[in-house]
């Protein structure tokens, strides 16, 4: 065992004047840091031993942990430190590291967070995710192997989110004999790597997590190292917090705080800048101006208050402002688009689907966004570009994204918290995608809406109705065409103006270079969507005919429009009823595999859970359907 | 420059965190447990919210055993606070008399697990503040701040939300409801120092005194009223102790302690060679105990 060193926890002071100690402690600053690797480089031992080391293991868990050493350990008698940190039953069965995990350690200077994150390539979301909050990663490589393409990954990745600070962990040196020119040719493969992906600078250390070389104290096995050890490295480095006090005044808007009808102030915590009492203030996006009348906290109000902290603001006037807004220098407040390039994060096992919409959180606003171009996929083991339709778990990507509103950013280069981005799905609530916002496309600032003078309502009124888009959902043959037709028959006779768009005439037309992949059923729905809409703007009740299977795209169309104007007519037919139909033989070609991506033989279909209207058609004619759309029309006119 | 230190880093996420919950849940509630987690965690949701009150009631899930002076204090914490206090014992889990000294795990199984969901299912609470800290044992390293339950209160360690800046990602489907952890990045050295540091009033059971005792199984335990089972013709000592964790009194182990004082029990704790879950007879099962009781919903 190595003695404790003295870095971390004097004991003298701590017994003998226990005041002064914490006075040192309460000063502390804190860094996150990030540790990655392939399977077998030894990142758990080395974090095992950084706790181990600092006294973060207490005697009963070191008897657990001699215990489960000698049972499933793999280092004899020796402890497994790798034990102390692969926390979850199944990762222990298997040896590997399957998730992140959060480790803390202190020393007389600082706090240490470290994301422990996998070297498994099916993980490769746990590890972005350990560095979104990470200022500093320590990438190990095991002296043995070198530069392997999981250092590659791990190097763009830690690139990519954003970090500075690269420490190059040359593991396990006891195994090439503490080697200095092994040690050397590494760091010459990993800087000429580094350097095409435009890692500028970093630190290399050679060590060992196993036999503690260099790692809290400098080692006598590696006489020609002149660097710092690990720790000290980590005491040391400069910290990002720090930095962001320079830069802009930004904060966005978490919660408005009303006790009573004289306080109105607006909760936050400061992204970057500093701020003071009397400071002109804009909001944005509305542009509002006003000054800051005070910062107030718990603890009393602040003359300033700097990036990190968590504070209220009141201003001067009374202006509006809400959660999403945010709250910036007047003298220099962020950019504002709805149309912008970015990296994109794939982190779900369900592959993306542009044009589909999704729910994309930065800071505290939240819009629809769709994914309008997938330009191309970047293969992080050389940083090519590839050509792409999509993107899988894992896959990372550079996209035109859009939004329905616009939004306040600024470039995730210039400021992480202001240009980190997420993607919800929004039927299953996953975090799907995590993605920084590269800059946005002028269009977005050059093309602004056409007001136009004769507007929708002129529209209706002219005709003398109210605009509807009546949407037909089901299986292929449950009868949407024939209702739908049933039904304009009726709404003409009554003087009513209309259109039908059908599925199958529009793939004739405006949808024919679309197939039936997932990704083109979602595009086909988008642009009968857009159609619809117009359709609608010009006064008509619209029907439309179409299988449209995702819920997602369904609701899509539904929020292009004005509240009740979309009506969800599910025409429900079971499969086993439509097969036996089979009016157009549809489903004998599928069933013979000689159509692919047929829906609700190969392609699933997602039924509506709360359409406006539901037609059961083992129970009602087409007749009897457009009598009882009629009636729900007229009752929710 | 203003360097922050880690404890007003830690405190700044902690609010941020709470306060992002505020903005998207719609019936949120504070567990609390009356230990010097929950006391932490209180007073951040008063400065989270200031100059309002902290805008969601506290829930003590309480277990009829908890230690005499912890149920004094659970009063005036919420008055102080200017909150709601509900208090929800398993009807159940009382009807039968479950209790510590006969029924062993079902004890924790019945009035904590059962009682938590049973009270989170009456109120409709869709999400629920906790005070656990990742450094306090294996499995909660890897759990989200902002954790998913499903509609029966289960946890899929597998299937976890990545959590990506300071963004988190909180929609949930009907029926289910979020934990959420704003301690997660606390240590139990910061919790103290914030403590002293804050000032804040923690139950007096923390410092040493005085306080009858009987040994059990290895454990020193407080003998806290006359509900506690003694051996033909023994009789309580007298020993000065102390609590680094609290919970139920029959299941909560105390050491010897002269350390009267918040400077005092931090350096016991930077001295002493055992962690505080040490205390808890629960976690002393199999190596993985707590990742099962959280998979069935224990908190």
């Amino acid at each position: 065992m190595t003695d404790t060193p003295s870095v971390y926890q004097t004991d003298a002071l701590i017994s003998q004047d226990i005041d002064a100690y914490l006075d040192i402690h309460q000063h502390k600053s804190m860094l996150r840091f990030i540790t990655c690797g392939s399977v077998d480089d030894g990142k758990s031992t080395l974090i095992g031993r950084l706790l181990y080391d600092s006294k973060m293991i207490f005697e009963d868990q070191l008897a657990s942990l001699e215990a489960d050493s000698k049972k499933m350990g793999t280092q004899g008698d020796e402890i497994d430190f790798a034990l102390l940190v692969d926390g979850l039953a199944a990762e222990r069965e298997q040896g590997i590291t399957i998730d992140v995990a959060y480790r803390f350690f202190a020393t007389e200077k600082r706090k240490f967070i470290v994301a422990d994150t996998p070297g498994h390539e099916q993980y490769t979301r746990n590890m972005v995710t350990g560095a979104s909050t990470a200022d500093l990663a320590v990438i190990l490589i095991d002296a043995r192997k070198g530069v392997l393409t999981q250092t590659r990954r791990h190097s763009y990745l830690a690139h990519l989110i954003g970090i500075k600070q690269i420490v190059l962990a040359v593991n396990k040196m006891d195994l090439v004999d503490y080697d200095e020119a092994r040690f050397n040719e590494i760091v010459d493969d990993y800087r000429a790597f580094a350097e095409t992906i435009g890692i500028q600078a970093f630190t290399a250390i050679p060590l060992s997590g196993l036999a503690g070389d260099n790692i809290t104290n400098p080692s006598d096995n590696t006489a020609w190292y002149q660097g710092p050890t690990l720790l000290a490295h980590l005491e040391d480095v400069e910290l990002s917090n720090t930095l962001e006090q320079e830069k802009d005044f930004r904060m966005a808007v978490q919660w408005v705080n009303r006790p009573n009808l004289d306080f109105r102030g607006f909760s936050g915590q400061i992204a970057s800048g500093v701020v003071r009492i009397g400071d002109d203030v804009r909001v944005v996006p509305s542009g509002k101006q006003s000054t800051i009348a005070s910062i107030v906290t718990f603890d009393g109000e602040l003359d300033q208050a700097v990036a990190g902290q968590s504070v209220t603001l009141t201003f001067a006037d009374e202006i509006d402002c809400s959660r999403g807004d945010v709250i910036a220098a007047a003298s220099a407040p962020p950019a504002v688009t709805d149309q912008f390039e970015s990296t994109l994060v794939w982190m779900d096992e369900t592959p993306l689907l542009p044009s589909r919409s999704y729910i994309l959180k930065i800071g505290t606003q939240r819009v629809n966004a769709a994914v309008q171009t997938l330009k191309h996929q970047i293969n992080v083991n050389s940083s090519e570009q590839l050509a792409a339709s999509t993107l899988q778990l894992n896959d990372i990507g550079v996209v035109d994204i859009s939004t329905d509103r616009p939004i306040v950013f600024e470039e995730y280069a210039d400021n992480r918290e202001m240009g980190g981005f997420i993607l919800i799905d929004k039927m299953t609530n996953a975090t799907v995608a995590a993605g920084m916002v590269r800059f946005s496309l002028r269009r977005a600032q050059n093309v602004h809406w056409q007001a136009i003078d004769v507007d929708r309502q002129a529209h209706a009124a002219l005709k003398n109705q109210s605009p509807r888009v009546l949407w037909f959902t089901g299986l292929s043959g449950s009868g949407k065409s024939t209702i739908a037709n049933e039904l304009e028959k009726r709404l003409h006779q009554t003087g009513r103006h209309t259109y039908l768009l059908d599925g199958d005439n529009v793939r004739h037309g405006l949808n024919k270079d679309l197939g039936f992949t997932d990704a083109a059923r979602v595009e086909n729905i988008r642009r009968v969507g857009e159609v619809a809409k117009l359709m609608a703007d010009a006064g008509l009740i619209v029907l439309t005919a179409f299988i449209s299977p995702f819920q997602a795209e369904r609701d899509m169309v539904r929020a292009m429009l004005p509240d009740n104007e979309f009506v969800e007519v599910f025409v429900d037919t079971p499969l086993a009823v439509a097969e036996q139909r089979d009016v157009k033989g549809l489903y004998k070609k599928a069933r013979a595999g000689d159509l692919k991506n047929f829906t609700g033989i190969d392609s699933p279909y997602e039924a509506p859970e709360n359409p406006e209207i539901r037609i059961d058609t083992t129970q009602m004619t087409a007749e009897q359907a457009a009598d009882a759309i009629l009636d729900w029309l007229s009752k929710n006119a | 420059m203003t360097d922050l230190t880690h404890l007003q880093r830690l405190e700044a996420e902690s609010i941020h965190i709470m306060r992002e919950v505020m903005a998207s849940a719609e019936n949120p509630v504070m567990l609390y447990s009356v230990g010097k987690d929950s006391a932490v965690m209180l007073h951040l949701a008063k400065k989270a919210f200031y100059p309002s009150p902290p805008p969601f009631p506290l829930l003590h899930v309480d277990t009829t055993w908890k230690f005499q002076a912890m149920y004094e204090l659970r009063a005036k914490a919420a008055e102080d606070a200017g909150m709601e206090l509900l208090v929800h014992q398993n009807p159940e889990a009382k009807e039968k008399g479950i209790n510590p000294f006969d029924h062993g795990a079902l004890h924790t199984d019945m009035w904590k697990t059962e009682g938590l969901k049973q009270a989170l299912d009456k109120y409709q609470f869709d999400a629920a503040f906790g005070g656990a800290r990742r450094d306090e044992e294996k499995s909660r390293a890897k759990e989200r701040v902002f954790s998913f339950r499903g509609a029966n209160h289960q946890w899929d360690p597998k299937n976890q939300r990545p959590e990506l800046w300071k963004l988190y990602n909180a929609r949930k489907g009907k029926g289910e409801s979020i934990r959420v952890f704003p301690l997660s990045n606390w240590t139990e050295l910061d919790i103290w120092q914030y403590i002293h540091l804050e000032n804040i009033e923690i139950v007096p059971l923390y410092f040493s005194a005085p306080r009858p005792t009987v040994e059990r199984d290895g454990l020193l335990l407080m003998v806290d009223d006359e509900r506690f089972p003694l051996a033909p013709g023994e009789t309580p000592v007298e020993r000065h102790i102390r609590f680094r964790t609290l919970g139920c009194y029959p299941l909560t182990g105390a050491e010897e302690s002269k350390a009267t004082t918040l400077p005092e029990i931090i350096q016991e704790m930077l001295l002493t060679t055992t962690s505080e879950r040490q205390g808890r007879a629960i976690d002393k099962d199999a190596g993985a105990s707590m990742e099962k009781k959280k998979q069935e919903g224990y908190f």
